[in-house]
C-alpha cells in the first residue's frame, strides 16, 4: 500500500467514523464541570459522568429521589440497600451529604438551584428543544423527573450519540418526537463533537479528530456554525 | 385518654377504607414502599381505587398484587414502566387500567399543595409538551407556565423507620422519598414502621413527620429492602 492509499483509507468517510466512546464522552463532559457546582445526572449514560469527576474536585451530585451529595456505587462490603439513586442503584453518600424528601428535592430542582443537569436524549433541535422520552404506546411512556429537571436547572447539557443506529441525524432543525421541554438545551456532547446551542443555532465547540467539518455537517440535521474566532 | 395511634392488627390498620378511594402509596421502587400495608389493603377488599404512586409495581406482589386483583381503576404515576412491571403492562394492554402520566416533581407538588390547602398552582414543567396539552397556560415575567391541580386523597400508605405512639416519624435515608408529602395529603394516613420507640425518644429536631399528619401506626419489622437489581449496570 502506498502512503497516499494508506492516508486515503484512514481519512474519514460517512461510514467509518465511530468517534468517542461513551466513556470518553462522559469524561469529556466531566472535565467541563467546575468545582462547587451542584449537578444532577440523569439515568443512563449521564450517570457515568460521575465516574470521571475526580474525588478531590468538590462537585456535589444531586439525585432526584432526595440525595444531595451522592457518591459512587456501593460495593459488596459496604452494602446498605436503603440508599438508592434515581436509577435505583445502591449508591454511597459522600461526606457532607444530606437527605431530603421528594417534594423538597423537586422544589430544589424546579426552583433553579442546580447549576447543571446532564440528560440523555433521542433528539435535540437548533432552538434548544429536546426529546428524551417517548409516548409511543408500544413501550409505555415513562417521564420520571426529566421534565422537571429540564425546566428547573440553570443549564441543560445533553450527552447523546450524534446519529441514530441507522445513521440519521439526531441534531435537527425541529424535533420530530414529543418534547421533554422547549428551548432549554445549552450544550450537546456527542460521539463526534461538542456543540453549543446559541441564539444562532448549533455552534461547534470541539470536533472529534477523526472527522472533518464537512462530514460532521453531513451528519447534522441543521446548520452547524463555526465559533467566531 | 392518652394518644395512642399504634394498632395491633392489619385489620385495624385498614378499617374503614371504602370502594372508590384515592390511595397514595409511598416509595421509590421498593425503598420506602409500605408493601405489607398494600398486601393488607388487597386483603381488606376495597376496590375501584385510584392509586397515586411513582412506579406501577413490579413482579406480582405488593402494588402489582393489588392491581392484579383488579382493585385499581386508575393509576397516577411518573414512571410506570420499569424492570418487571408485568402486571401494569398486561392491564394496560387489556384496557383495564387508566393511566395518568405526571412529571415526578409535579406529582410531588400536587400532593404538597393538597396537604397545604392550595387548590392549584402554576409550573413550567411540561409546558409545551404532550403532558401539558389542554392545560391552562399563563405567563409570568415572560415565562409560560401550566396550571396543575392539587391531589387530596382519602388514604395514604407510608413507611417509616421509627415511630412513637403519637405517630411522630423518622425515615431512613432514601426511604424518605414520597413518605413525608403523602402523609400530609390524605384524610387517613397509615404508617408501617420498622421500629416502635417510646414517646420522647425522637427529639423535637429529629422528627421528620410530626404525628399531626399520622392516624395509625403498625409495627412491621420486615428487615432491609432487597439489593437494587441494577447495581451491575
Amino acid at each position: 500500500m502506498t502512503t497516499a492509499a494508506a492516508t486515503a483509507a484512514a481519512a474519514p468517510t460517512a461510514d467509518n467514523v465511530r468517534g468517542w466512546s461513551r466513556k470518553e464522552m462522559a469524561k469529556r463532559l466531566a472535565d467541563d464541570i467546575p468545582e462547587g457546582w451542584y449537578v444532577n445526572l440523569g439515568i443512563g449514560i449521564p450517570l457515568a459522568v460521575g465516574d470521571f469527576i475526580p474525588s478531590d474536585r468538590e462537585v456535589v451530585l444531586q439525585s432526584e429521589n432526595g440525595i444531595v451529595g451522592m457518591g459512587p456505587l456501593q460495593t459488596a462490603d459496604n452494602l446498605d440497600t436503603w440508599i438508592v439513586n434515581a436509577g435505583k442503584q445502591n449508591v454511597t453518600l459522600r461526606t457532607g451529604a444530606s437527605i431530603v424528601s421528594h417534594s423538597d428535592s423537586f422544589a430544589m430542582i424546579r426552583g433553579g438551584h442546580l447549576d447543571l443537569c446532564v440528560l440523555g436524549s433521542f433528539e435535540v433541535a437548533a432552538n434548544g428543544d429536546f426529546a428524551n422520552w417517548t409516548v409511543s404506546l408500544k413501550s409505555v411512556p415513562a417521564v420520571g423527573g426529566a421534565m422537571d429537571l429540564a425546566v428547573g436547572a440553570k443549564r441543560i447539557w445533553l450527552i447523546m450519540e450524534h446519529t441514530s443506529k441507522d445513521g440519521k441525524p439526531r441534531l435537527l432543525e425541529t424535533c420530530t418526537m414529543p418534547l421533554t421541554a422547549p428551548g432549554v438545551v445549552k450544550r450537546v456532547y456527542t460521539n463526534l463533537a461538542v456543540i453549543d446551542v446559541t441564539p444562532k443555532g448549533f455552534e461547534l465547540v470541539e470536533m472529534n479528530p477523526e472527522i472533518t467539518f464537512e462530514a460532521l455537517q453531513a451528519r447534522t440535521g441543521a446548520k452547524l456554525h463555526r465559533k467566531a474566532a | 385518654m392518652a394518644i395512642n395511634k399504634i394498632v395491633q392488627s392489619m385489620a385495624d390498620a385498614m378499617a374503614g377504607i371504602k370502594d372508590g378511594s384515592t390511595v397514595l402509596v409511598a416509595g421509590f421502587g421498593a425503598v420506602g414502599q409500605p408493601n405489607q400495608l398494600i398486601d393488607a389493603l388487597t386483603e381488606q377488599g376495597a376496590t375501584d381505587l385510584t392509586v397515586v404512586c411513582n412506579n406501577a409495581g413490579t413482579g406480582r406482589k405488593g402494588l402489582a398484587g393489588l392491581m392484579a386483583a383488579g382493585r385499581v381503576r386508575k393509576i397516577i404515576c411518573s414512571f410506570p414502566r420499569s424492570a418487571g412491571s408485568v402486571v401494569f403492562e398486561e392491564l394496560q394492554a387489556a384496557g383495564k387500567l387508566e393511566l395518568e402520566l405526571v412529571a415526578q416533581g409535579t406529582m410531588a407538588e400536587r400532593m404538597r399543595a393538597g396537604g397545604a390547602g392550595i387548590p392549584a398552582f402554576y409550573t413550567a414543567t411540561a409546558y409545551g409538551t404532550y403532558i401539558g396539552e389542554g392545560k391552562e397556560v399563563r405567563e409570568f415575567n415572560g415565562r409560560k407556565y401550566i396550571m396543575e391541580e392539587a391531589i387530596k386523597a382519602d388514604v395514604a400508605l407510608i413507611e417509616a423507620w421509627q415511630a412513637d405512639r403519637w405517630g411522630n416519624l423518622r425515615y431512613r435515608t432514601s426511604a424518605r422519598n414520597f413518605n413525608p408529602v403523602m402523609a400530609t395529603a390524605a384524610d387517613l394516613t397509615i404508617c408501617q414502621t420498622q421500629h416502635i420507640v417510646e414517646l420522647g425518644a425522637l427529639g423535637p429536631d429529629d422528627i421528620h413527620t410530626p404525628g399531626i399528619y399520622v392516624d395509625r401506626v403498625i409495627h412491621v419489622p420486615y428487615g432491609d429492602p432487597p439489593p437494587a437489581m441494577k447495581n451491575e449496570s
